[in-house]
Protein backbone atom coordinates (compact mmCIF):
# COMPACT_ATOMS: atom_id res chain seq x y z
CA UNK A 1 0.00 0.00 0.00
CA UNK A 2 1.19 3.31 -0.76
CA UNK A 3 1.92 5.44 2.26
CA UNK A 4 0.73 8.73 3.00
CA UNK A 5 2.78 11.60 5.29
CA UNK A 6 0.96 14.79 6.34
CA UNK A 7 3.37 17.65 7.23
CA UNK A 8 1.73 20.65 8.62
CA UNK A 9 2.68 23.27 10.78
CA UNK A 10 1.00 22.26 14.09
CA UNK A 11 1.37 18.92 15.42
CA UNK A 12 -2.60 18.62 16.86
CA UNK A 13 -3.19 19.67 12.76
CA UNK A 14 -1.12 16.85 11.51
CA UNK A 15 -2.73 14.01 13.75
CA UNK A 16 -6.07 14.77 13.75
CA UNK A 17 -5.96 15.06 9.86
CA UNK A 18 -4.26 11.59 10.01
CA UNK A 19 -6.76 10.30 12.71
CA UNK A 20 -9.59 11.73 10.17
CA UNK A 21 -8.09 9.85 6.81
CA UNK A 22 -7.71 6.56 8.81
CA UNK A 23 -11.53 6.83 9.89
CA UNK A 24 -12.60 7.66 6.79
CA UNK A 25 -11.02 5.11 4.99
CA UNK A 26 -11.53 2.22 7.51
CA UNK A 27 -8.62 0.04 6.83
CA UNK A 28 -5.39 0.08 8.04
CA UNK A 29 -4.08 2.28 5.72
CA UNK A 30 -0.42 4.14 6.60
CA UNK A 31 -0.93 7.24 7.46
CA UNK A 32 1.68 9.27 9.24
CA UNK A 33 1.70 12.52 11.13
CA UNK A 34 4.80 14.82 10.75
CA UNK A 35 3.61 18.28 12.33
CA UNK A 36 5.52 20.78 14.21
CA UNK A 37 9.43 21.53 14.95
CA UNK A 38 11.07 19.59 17.24
CA UNK A 39 10.73 21.15 20.21
CA UNK A 40 6.53 20.88 19.76
CA UNK A 41 6.25 24.49 18.62
CA UNK A 42 4.85 25.86 15.32
CA UNK A 43 7.33 24.80 12.89
CA UNK A 44 8.52 21.89 10.24
CA UNK A 45 10.84 19.09 12.03
CA UNK A 46 13.05 17.21 8.79
CA UNK A 47 13.81 14.17 11.41
CA UNK A 48 9.99 14.16 11.95
CA UNK A 49 9.37 13.78 8.41
CA UNK A 50 11.78 11.41 7.54
CA UNK A 51 10.66 8.99 10.42
CA UNK A 52 7.00 9.32 9.27
CA UNK A 53 8.11 8.25 5.57
CA UNK A 54 9.83 5.29 7.44
CA UNK A 55 7.17 4.10 9.14
CA UNK A 56 4.59 4.20 6.62
CA UNK A 57 7.16 3.05 3.59
CA UNK A 58 5.58 -0.27 2.43
CA UNK A 59 7.71 -0.57 -0.56
CA UNK A 60 4.94 0.65 -2.63
CA UNK A 61 5.84 4.57 -2.31
CA UNK A 62 5.09 7.52 -0.23
CA UNK A 63 3.19 10.84 -1.06
CA UNK A 64 3.73 13.63 1.28
CA UNK A 65 1.03 16.12 1.76
CA UNK A 66 2.76 19.70 2.85
CA UNK A 67 0.69 22.25 4.56
CA UNK A 68 2.59 25.78 3.53
CA UNK A 69 5.83 27.46 3.59
CA UNK A 70 8.18 25.40 5.30
CA UNK A 71 6.11 22.10 5.57
CA UNK A 72 6.24 22.49 1.81
CA UNK A 73 10.54 23.21 1.74
CA UNK A 74 10.88 20.39 3.88
CA UNK A 75 9.19 18.28 1.69
CA UNK A 76 10.71 18.89 -1.58
CA UNK A 77 14.09 18.37 0.39
CA UNK A 78 13.10 14.67 0.56
CA UNK A 79 11.49 14.53 -2.51
CA UNK A 80 12.83 11.07 -4.52
CA UNK A 81 10.78 10.55 -8.07
CA UNK A 82 9.13 7.20 -8.18
CA UNK A 83 9.44 6.47 -4.53
CA UNK A 84 8.76 9.73 -2.76
CA UNK A 85 6.57 12.25 -4.03
CA UNK A 86 4.55 15.72 -3.62
CA UNK A 87 0.85 16.47 -3.69
CA UNK A 88 0.20 20.01 -4.17
CA UNK A 89 -3.53 19.90 -2.63
CA UNK A 90 -5.76 21.14 -0.18
CA UNK A 91 -4.10 19.60 3.00
CA UNK A 92 -7.73 17.85 4.52
CA UNK A 93 -9.33 17.20 1.09
CA UNK A 94 -5.91 15.53 0.03
CA UNK A 95 -5.20 13.35 2.67
CA UNK A 96 -8.80 12.02 2.41
CA UNK A 97 -8.73 11.38 -1.14
CA UNK A 98 -4.78 9.91 -1.42
CA UNK A 99 -6.00 8.05 2.01
CA UNK A 100 -8.85 6.74 -0.26
CA UNK A 101 -6.74 5.61 -2.89
CA UNK A 102 -3.84 4.00 -0.84
CA UNK A 103 -6.36 1.83 1.04
CA UNK A 104 -8.18 0.82 -1.77
CA UNK A 105 -4.36 -0.43 -3.48
CA UNK A 106 -3.91 2.09 -5.90
CA UNK A 107 -0.09 2.97 -7.12
CA UNK A 108 1.84 5.62 -6.23
CA UNK A 109 0.59 7.46 -9.38
CA UNK A 110 -3.12 7.18 -9.02
CA UNK A 111 -3.13 8.06 -5.11
CA UNK A 112 -0.83 11.17 -6.56
CA UNK A 113 -3.78 11.73 -9.54
CA UNK A 114 -6.71 11.04 -6.46
CA UNK A 115 -5.02 13.51 -4.28
CA UNK A 116 -4.92 16.20 -7.31
CA UNK A 117 -8.52 15.76 -7.77
CA UNK A 118 -9.19 17.28 -4.41
CA UNK A 119 -8.20 20.59 -5.64
CA UNK A 120 -11.60 20.71 -7.64
CA UNK A 121 -13.30 19.78 -5.11
CA UNK A 122 -16.70 21.45 -4.62
CA UNK A 123 -18.32 22.03 -1.26
CA UNK A 124 -21.76 23.56 -2.64
CA UNK B 1 40.60 30.59 1.88
CA UNK B 2 41.34 27.68 3.90
CA UNK B 3 39.14 25.46 6.09
CA UNK B 4 39.73 27.94 9.07
CA UNK B 5 38.13 30.91 7.11
CA UNK B 6 34.98 29.08 6.48
CA UNK B 7 34.53 28.53 10.40
CA UNK B 8 35.37 31.57 11.29
CA UNK B 9 32.62 33.06 8.72
CA UNK B 10 30.15 30.56 10.53
CA UNK B 11 30.96 31.96 13.96
CA UNK B 12 31.00 35.77 12.45
CA UNK B 13 27.19 34.38 11.32
CA UNK B 14 26.66 33.21 14.45
CA UNK B 15 27.55 36.07 16.00
CA UNK B 16 25.74 38.66 13.65
CA UNK B 17 22.59 36.80 14.21
CA UNK B 18 22.67 36.74 17.65
CA UNK B 19 23.29 40.36 17.55
CA UNK B 20 20.66 40.83 14.87
CA UNK B 21 17.62 38.17 16.31
CA UNK B 22 15.59 40.64 17.66
CA UNK B 23 15.30 43.23 14.31
CA UNK B 24 15.10 39.85 12.39
CA UNK B 25 12.01 38.87 14.77
CA UNK B 26 10.46 42.59 14.21
CA UNK B 27 11.00 42.18 10.59
CA UNK B 28 9.02 38.93 10.33
CA UNK B 29 6.67 40.30 13.14
CA UNK B 30 5.24 43.20 10.74
CA UNK B 31 4.74 40.82 7.57
CA UNK B 32 5.33 37.05 9.05
CA UNK B 33 4.99 35.07 11.88
CA UNK B 34 7.83 36.24 13.98
CA UNK B 35 9.97 34.08 14.19
CA UNK B 36 12.90 34.37 11.96
CA UNK B 37 15.47 35.57 14.40
CA UNK B 38 14.98 33.08 16.80
CA UNK B 39 14.84 30.50 14.16
CA UNK B 40 18.25 31.36 12.94
CA UNK B 41 19.38 32.07 16.27
CA UNK B 42 18.80 28.64 17.52
CA UNK B 43 20.26 27.30 13.84
CA UNK B 44 23.43 28.92 13.27
CA UNK B 45 24.19 27.74 17.60
CA UNK B 46 23.43 24.62 16.40
CA UNK B 47 26.28 24.89 13.33
CA UNK B 48 28.79 26.06 16.18
CA UNK B 49 28.14 23.08 18.11
CA UNK B 50 27.95 20.71 15.46
CA UNK B 51 31.28 22.17 13.74
CA UNK B 52 32.97 21.77 16.99
CA UNK B 53 31.75 18.37 17.82
CA UNK B 54 32.75 17.14 13.95
CA UNK B 55 35.05 19.78 13.02
CA UNK B 56 35.42 19.19 9.06
CA UNK B 57 38.85 19.31 7.52
CA UNK B 58 37.49 21.02 4.19
CA UNK B 59 35.54 24.64 3.33
CA UNK B 60 33.23 22.25 1.75
CA UNK B 61 32.71 19.89 4.33
CA UNK B 62 32.35 23.05 6.85
CA UNK B 63 29.81 24.66 4.49
CA UNK B 64 27.79 21.54 3.87
CA UNK B 65 27.81 20.35 7.50
CA UNK B 66 26.28 23.65 8.14
CA UNK B 67 24.02 23.12 5.91
CA UNK B 68 22.86 20.01 6.84
CA UNK B 69 22.36 21.36 10.54
CA UNK B 70 20.44 24.51 9.55
CA UNK B 71 18.06 22.05 7.47
CA UNK B 72 17.33 20.24 11.39
CA UNK B 73 17.28 22.86 13.57
CA UNK B 74 15.94 26.16 11.85
CA UNK B 75 12.05 24.83 11.59
CA UNK B 76 11.20 27.53 10.13
CA UNK B 77 10.99 28.29 5.90
CA UNK B 78 14.76 29.58 6.27
CA UNK B 79 16.22 26.24 7.22
CA UNK B 80 15.98 24.34 4.17
CA UNK B 81 16.63 27.53 2.44
CA UNK B 82 19.55 28.49 3.89
CA UNK B 83 20.29 24.43 4.46
CA UNK B 84 20.42 24.45 0.81
CA UNK B 85 22.38 27.18 0.06
CA UNK B 86 25.20 26.08 1.98
CA UNK B 87 24.62 22.45 1.17
CA UNK B 88 24.90 23.63 -2.59
CA UNK B 89 27.56 25.84 -1.73
CA UNK B 90 29.94 23.39 -0.34
CA UNK B 91 29.09 20.94 -3.09
CA UNK B 92 30.33 23.37 -5.65
CA UNK B 93 33.69 23.59 -3.67
CA UNK B 94 33.90 19.78 -3.59
CA UNK B 95 37.04 18.47 -1.61
CA UNK B 96 39.43 21.39 -2.24
CA UNK B 97 41.35 22.27 0.77
CA UNK B 98 42.26 26.01 -0.26
CA UNK B 99 39.40 27.90 -1.99
CA UNK B 100 39.97 31.18 -4.49
CA UNK B 101 37.53 34.03 -4.50
CA UNK B 102 36.79 32.94 -8.15
CA UNK B 103 35.79 29.46 -6.52
CA UNK B 104 34.06 31.26 -3.69
CA UNK B 105 32.22 33.17 -6.23
CA UNK B 106 30.95 30.24 -8.35
CA UNK B 107 29.73 28.22 -4.98
CA UNK B 108 27.67 31.20 -4.16
CA UNK B 109 26.21 31.53 -7.88
CA UNK B 110 25.46 27.28 -7.08
CA UNK B 111 23.80 28.31 -3.93
CA UNK B 112 21.66 31.26 -5.19
CA UNK B 113 20.60 28.72 -7.66
CA UNK B 114 19.96 25.82 -5.14
CA UNK B 115 17.34 28.41 -3.47
CA UNK B 116 15.72 29.27 -6.41
CA UNK B 117 15.16 25.81 -6.85
CA UNK B 118 13.69 24.74 -3.73
CA UNK B 119 11.50 28.20 -3.81
CA UNK B 120 10.95 29.52 -6.61
CA UNK B 121 11.58 32.98 -6.12
CA UNK B 122 12.78 34.91 -8.76
CA UNK B 123 14.54 38.44 -7.72
CA UNK B 124 11.84 41.13 -6.76
CA UNK B 125 9.30 38.44 -5.24
CA UNK B 126 10.83 39.96 -1.64
CA UNK B 127 12.74 37.05 -0.57
CA UNK B 128 16.20 36.37 0.42
CA UNK B 129 16.98 36.11 -3.21
CA UNK B 130 16.68 40.25 -3.23
CA UNK B 131 19.71 40.24 -1.13
CA UNK B 132 21.30 36.87 -2.61
CA UNK B 133 21.16 37.27 -6.30
CA UNK B 134 23.44 41.17 -6.42
CA UNK B 135 25.33 39.90 -3.19
CA UNK B 136 26.77 36.66 -6.08
CA UNK B 137 26.89 39.22 -9.22
CA UNK B 138 29.08 41.34 -7.18
CA UNK B 139 31.40 39.09 -6.02
CA UNK B 140 31.78 37.03 -9.46
CA UNK B 141 32.03 41.26 -11.23
CA UNK B 142 34.65 41.94 -8.67
CA UNK B 143 36.99 38.98 -9.24
CA UNK B 144 36.38 38.76 -12.79
CA UNK B 145 37.78 42.51 -12.61
CA UNK B 146 40.96 41.34 -10.69
CA UNK B 147 39.66 42.22 -7.53
CA UNK B 148 41.19 40.48 -4.30
CA UNK B 149 38.85 38.83 -1.69
CA UNK B 150 38.86 41.43 0.58
CA UNK B 151 37.16 43.64 -2.29
CA UNK B 152 34.79 41.37 -3.92
CA UNK B 153 33.30 40.23 -0.35
CA UNK B 154 32.94 43.90 0.54
CA UNK B 155 31.43 44.52 -3.05
CA UNK B 156 28.74 41.52 -1.72
CA UNK B 157 28.33 42.35 1.32
CA UNK B 158 27.14 46.11 -0.15
CA UNK B 159 25.13 44.42 -2.62
CA UNK B 160 23.35 42.03 -0.24
CA UNK B 161 22.32 45.11 2.15
CA UNK B 162 21.63 46.99 -0.89
CA UNK B 163 19.11 44.94 -2.23
CA UNK B 164 17.53 43.98 1.45
CA UNK B 165 17.04 48.03 1.63
CA UNK B 166 15.07 47.45 -1.72
CA UNK B 167 12.73 44.96 -0.67
CA UNK B 168 11.01 47.50 1.52
CA UNK B 169 8.63 48.74 -1.15
CA UNK B 170 8.01 45.76 -2.92
CA UNK B 171 4.92 43.57 -2.39
CA UNK B 172 5.61 39.74 -1.36
CA UNK B 173 5.09 37.05 -4.15
CA UNK B 174 6.77 34.37 -2.68
CA UNK B 175 6.80 33.21 1.54
CA UNK B 176 4.73 34.02 4.32
CA UNK B 177 4.35 37.67 3.44
CA UNK B 178 2.33 36.88 0.05
CA UNK B 179 -0.29 36.01 2.42
CA UNK B 180 -0.76 39.59 3.44
CA UNK B 181 -0.23 41.01 -0.69
CA UNK B 182 -0.21 44.67 -0.79
CA UNK B 183 0.09 45.02 2.98
CA UNK B 184 3.54 43.19 2.56
CA UNK B 185 4.95 46.66 1.15
CA UNK B 186 6.68 49.57 2.94
CA UNK B 187 8.29 46.43 5.39
CA UNK B 188 12.01 44.88 5.17
CA UNK B 189 12.02 41.22 3.78
CA UNK B 190 13.45 39.61 6.91
CA UNK B 191 14.80 37.31 4.76
CA UNK B 192 16.73 39.76 2.69
CA UNK B 193 17.82 41.35 5.78
CA UNK B 194 19.10 37.88 7.29
CA UNK B 195 21.15 37.42 4.21
CA UNK B 196 22.57 40.82 4.18
CA UNK B 197 24.06 39.47 7.65
CA UNK B 198 25.37 36.67 6.69
CA UNK B 199 26.98 37.95 3.27
CA UNK B 200 27.91 40.84 5.73
CA UNK B 201 29.99 37.92 7.72
CA UNK B 202 32.38 36.93 5.25
CA UNK B 203 33.44 40.73 4.66
CA UNK B 204 33.90 40.82 8.59
CA UNK B 205 36.07 37.77 8.41
CA UNK B 206 38.68 38.87 5.41
CA UNK B 207 39.09 42.15 7.09
CA UNK B 208 39.73 40.72 10.36
CA UNK B 209 42.18 38.18 8.76
CA UNK B 210 45.68 39.35 7.53
CA UNK B 211 45.56 40.74 4.20
CA UNK B 212 48.77 39.49 3.04
CA UNK B 213 48.20 35.71 4.12
CA UNK B 214 44.53 35.33 2.09
CA UNK B 215 45.29 37.88 -0.69
CA UNK B 216 45.36 35.32 -3.60
CA UNK B 217 43.08 35.98 -6.70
Amino acid sequence: MVGIVLISHSGGLASEAAELARSICGVDVPVAAAGGADDGGVGTSVDKVMAAVAKVDQGDGVVLIPDLGSSVLTARLLESPGSVVIADVPFVEGAISAAVAAAGGAPLEGVLAAAAEARSFRKL
Amino acid sequence: MDTRFFVIWMEEITAAVRAGRDHLTRLDAAIGDADHGTNLDRGFAAVAEALAARPPDTPGGVLVLAGSTLIRKVGGASGPLYGTAFRDMGKALGDAADVSAAELASALEAGLAGVRRLGGAEEGDKTMVDALAPAARAMARTVDAGGDPEEAFAAAAAAAEEGAKATVPLVARKGRASYLGARSAGHEDPGAASTALIVGALRAVATRRSPRSESRP
